[in-house]
C-alpha cells in the first residue's frame, strides 16, 4: 500500500468518525431533551409522579389527535383516567405549554445568537447584548399602548416585535460598520447605546400611557418571564422556530463561508449581499417572535452557540442542530430554577440568564481583547 | 480558460483607483500584475473576481461578462487565493478546504466521498495532507497560503486569481508556492511584488502605476531598468541569471549609483 492511499484514508476515516459522533450526541441530546420535559414538567412546589404526567400527556395528545383528524379513538388505545381534574388542569394547561415555550424559545435564541454571530464575524453577538432585543420590545410595548400594527389582528405583537427587531438590528449593523468592515468594538459600543435607547423608549411609552395594564406587561417584557403560557401561544413560535432554522441549516455552507470572510463567501459563489438581507430577516424574524412570547431573555444567543462550538466545531451544519437542542434544554432547566429555588417567589428567567450570562460575556469578552493583544 | 479586461476604471469619489485597464490572457498562460503599493493591482483584481463592479468596461471570461453571471457560476470557473484571516471562529484544515465544493454544491446536496477525496488529493499536492484535521488558525502564514491554494483546487476553477500569494512568507515558501501554481496548468493571473520571482514564473507581466498601464509584455520586454525606474523609482540592474536563464534583478541603493555615475 502506498502512503498516499494510507493517509487518504485516515482523513476519511477522521471524518466518517466526526460524522458518527455528532449523530451520536444528537441521540444523547434527545434523550436528554425528553427528560428535561419531563423534570420541567414533574419538579415543582405541587408535586405529581412522573407516571401521571406522561398519561395525562399521552392521552391529552391523542384527543387532540382524534379532534384534529376527526377520526373516533379506538377503544383499545383509551387510557384510563386515574388523576384529578387538578392534576389534568396543571399538567396540561399550565406546566406543559409552559415547558414547550422554555424549549421553543431556547432553542429559538441559541439559533439567533449563532447567526448572528456568523453576520458580524463576532462571537460577542447575541440579541439581548445587541439591543435587538430591547428593539423588539418597543415594537411589542407599541402594539400595546398605541394598538399599531392593527391589520396583523392577533399576530400584531409579534409582527410589531419583528419590525422593531429589523429596526435595531439595522441600526446597530450600520453603527458598527467603518469602510464596510464591522469593528467589533464599535459592534459592542453601538449594540449597548441601541438598547439603553430602546429600552428607554419602551419605559416612556408605558409611563406615559393611559393604560394602567401596561406598566405591569412591559415588566414582563424587560425581565424576560415563560409565566402564564397557554397552547395557543406556542403555534407562532414553533413555526418561525421550524422554517427559520430549516432555512438556515440549508444555507450552512454559506454560513460557513461567511465565517470566515466577506470576499471569501464571495468568491466562493455566494452572493453576500442577497445573503445577508436573508438573514437580517431571518434573525428579526425569530427574535421578535421569541421575544413576543417570553420578553427579553438575555444571553443564551451569547452562551449556547459557544459551549456548541467547544463540543462539535466551526461548521454550522453541525452547530444549528446541536444548538438547537442545547438551547432548548438549557432555558428548560434554568426556568425550573426559577421557579423552585425560591419558591414561591418565582424569578423571571431572564433574572437568570442575566446573572450567568453577564460574568461569562465579561469573561469572552476578555479572551478577546487578550487575543488581540489588548487592543 | 480566457480573461478578457476591457477598457476597465474604477474610482471612488471621483479619485480613479483603476484607470482605463486593459489585458488579456491566453489559455494556460501565468501572467503577473506588478506595480507599487497603492497601484491598484488589488482594486483591479477585486473587479476582475466580481467583487467591486467597475464603472466603465468589462470584464469577460470566455467572453462571458462576469456580472451577467452569478456568483455561484463566476466561483464555478474562478478561484480566487487572498489574504485571508478567519478572526476568532475556528475551522479545522480539512473544512477549509472542503469549502471549495461550495461553488458546485446546491441546497440539499450532501458531502460525497468525491468530494473527500478531492480535498485529500489537493492537500497532498500542497504538501499539507498531514495538517487535515489541525486548526487553521494555528498553521504558519506560508501553510495558510497552501491550505488556500488547496481550496483553490478542490474548487476545479479554470482559472486562478492570487493576490500576493508571497507576501510576509519565507523565501522557501514563496519558491515553493509559485512553483506549484506554475504546474498547475491552469491560466493564472497574479499581484505580485517581487520582480525577481515574476522574472522567473510569469509568461507575461503587466505594470500599473497609479491605478493605470505603463507596460505590458513579456518579463524580459518588460523589466528594464528604465521602467523600473520610472514606476518604482529605484535604480537597478538587469542581467540573464547564468543558471536559470531568466532574468534577476539587483536593486542599486542611491548612494552606489551616485558613486558609478
Amino acid at each position: 500500500m502506498t502512503t498516499s492511499t494510507i493517509t487518504s484514508h485516515t482523513t476519511l476515516t477522521s471524518s466518517r468518525t466526526e460524522q458518527r459522533r455528532f449523530w451520536l450526541l444528537l441521540v444523547g441530546l434527545t434523550v436528554l431533551l425528553l427528560l428535561s420535559v419531563t423534570m420541567g414538567v414533574t419538579l415543582s412546589p405541587v408535586a405529581i409522579p412522573v407516571g401521571t404526567v406522561w398519561r395525562i400527556v399521552t392521552a391529552q395528545s391523542l384527543r387532540v389527535l382524534a379532534d384534529l383528524t376527526t377520526l373516533p379513538l379506538p377503544e383499545w388505545i383509551r387510557i384510563e383516567e386515574t388523576w384529578s381534574t387538578a392534576q389534568l388542569n396543571i399538567v396540561w394547561l399550565i406546566r406543559f405549554p409552559r415547558v414547550l415555550l422554555g424549549l421553543f424559545v431556547g432553542a429559538g435564541l441559541a439559533v439567533v445568537g449563532v447567526t448572528m454571530q456568523a453576520l458580524v464575524r463576532n462571537p460577542l453577538a447575541d440579541p439581548y447584548i445587541l439591543g435587538i432585543s430591547s428593539g423588539a420590545s418597543v415594537g411589542a410595548v407599541s402594539v400595546l399602548a398605541f394598538g399599531a400594527f392593527a391589520f396583523a389582528g392577533v399576530y400584531a405583537l409579534s409582527f410589531g416585535a419583528f419590525f422593531g427587531a429589523l429596526l435595531s438590528f439595522f441600526i446597530v449593523f450600520m453603527m458598527a460598520q467603518r469602510h464596510g468592515r464591522i469593528l467589533p468594538t464599535r459592534l459592542v459600543l453601538s449594540g449597548v447605546a441601541v438598547a439603553y435607547f430602546f429600552s428607554g423608549l419602551s419605559s416612556f411609552i408605558t409611563l406615559t400611557s393611559d393604560n394602567r395594564e401596561l406598566a405591569r406587561a412591559v415588566l414582563a417584557w424587560l425581565l424576560g418571564s415563560l409565566a402564564g403560557t397557554d397552547w395557543t401561544e406556542l403555534v407562532l413560535p414553533v413555526i418561525v422556530l421550524t422554517v427559520g432554522s430549516l432555512a438556515l441549516t440549508l444555507q450552512a455552507r454559506s454560513l460557513n463561508a461567511l465565517l470566515v470572510g466577506d470576499e471569501t463567501a464571495a468568491t466562493l459563489g455566494v452572493d453576500t449581499t442577497r445573503f445577508r438581507r436573508q438573514l437580517f430577516v431571518t434573525v428579526s424574524l425569530i427574535t421578535g417572535t421569541m421575544v413576543a412570547v417570553s420578553g427579553a431573555i438575555g444571553f443564551i444567543g451569547l452562551i449556547i452557540p459557544h459551549v456548541v462550538r467547544l463540543l462539535v466545531g466551526t461548521d454550522h451544519r453541525r452547530v444549528l442542530p446541536i444548538a438547537i437542542f442545547v438551547g432548548g434544554i438549557f432555558l428548560i432547566w434554568v426556568d425550573i430554577i426559577a421557579r423552585t429555588a425560591f419558591a414561591p417567589t418565582e424569578l423571571p428567567v431572564g433574572v437568570i440568564t442575566s446573572l450567568l450570562g453577564g460574568p461569562f460575556f465579561l469573561w469572552m469578552l476578555n479572551q478577546q481583547l487578550t487575543n488581540r493583544g489588548g487592543a | 480558460m480566457q480573461l478578457q479586461v476591457d477598457n476597465v476604471s474604477w474610482s471612488v469619489d471621483a479619485q480613479k483607483i483603476v484607470d482605463s485597464v486593459t489585458l488579456s490572457t491566453a489559455e494556460g498562460e501565468f501572467v503577473g500584475l506588478l506595480g507599487p503599493n497603492g497601484s491598484g493591482k488589488s482594486s483591479l483584481l477585486r473587479t476582475i473576481y466580481r467583487l467591486l463592479k467597475p464603472q466603465a468596461g468589462h470584464i469577460l471570461l470566455d467572453e462571458c461578462n462576469v456580472w451577467h453571471l452569478s456568483a455561484r457560476e463566476v466561483a464555478q470557473r474562478m478561484a480566487v487565493v487572498m489574504q485571508e484571516r478567519t478572526g476568532e471562529f475556528d475551522f479545522s484544515v480539512f473544512e477549509i478546504v472542503l469549502m471549495g465544493r461550495n461553488p458546485h454544491k446546491k441546497m440539499f446536496d450532501r458531502d460525497t466521498e468525491q468530494d473527500f477525496q478531492l480535498v485529500q488529493e489537493a492537500l497532498q499536492r500542497v504538501h499539507m495532507e498531514s495538517f487535515a484535521q489541525r486548526s487553521f488558525l494555528t498553521l504558519s502564514g506560508g501553510e495558510k497560503q497552501r491550505v488556500l491554494i488547496a481550496r483553490a483546487l478542490v474548487q476545479q476553477a479554470r482559472f486562478l486569481v492570487l493576490d500576493e500569494p508571497t507576501n510576509h512568507l519565507d523565501i522557501h515558501y514563496q519558491l515553493s508556492i509559485l512553483e506549484l501554481v506554475k504546474h498547475l496548468g491552469v491560466t493564472t493571473i497574479a499581484a505580485l511584488h517581487d520582480l525577481n520571482l515574476a522574472a522567473y514564473y510569469c509568461d507575461r507581466l503587466y505594470v500599473l502605476k497609479q491605478g493605470g498601464l505603463v507596460a505590458a509584455g513579456t518579463p524580459a520586454q518588460v523589466l528594464q531598468p528604465d521602467l523600473i525606474r520610472t514606476v518604482y523609482g529605484v535604480w537597478s540592474e538587469v542581467k540573464l541569471h547564468p543558471l536559470t536563464g531568466k532574468l534577476t534583478i539587483t536593486f542599486l541603493p542611491e548612494s552606489s549609483v551616485a558613486r558609478v555615475g
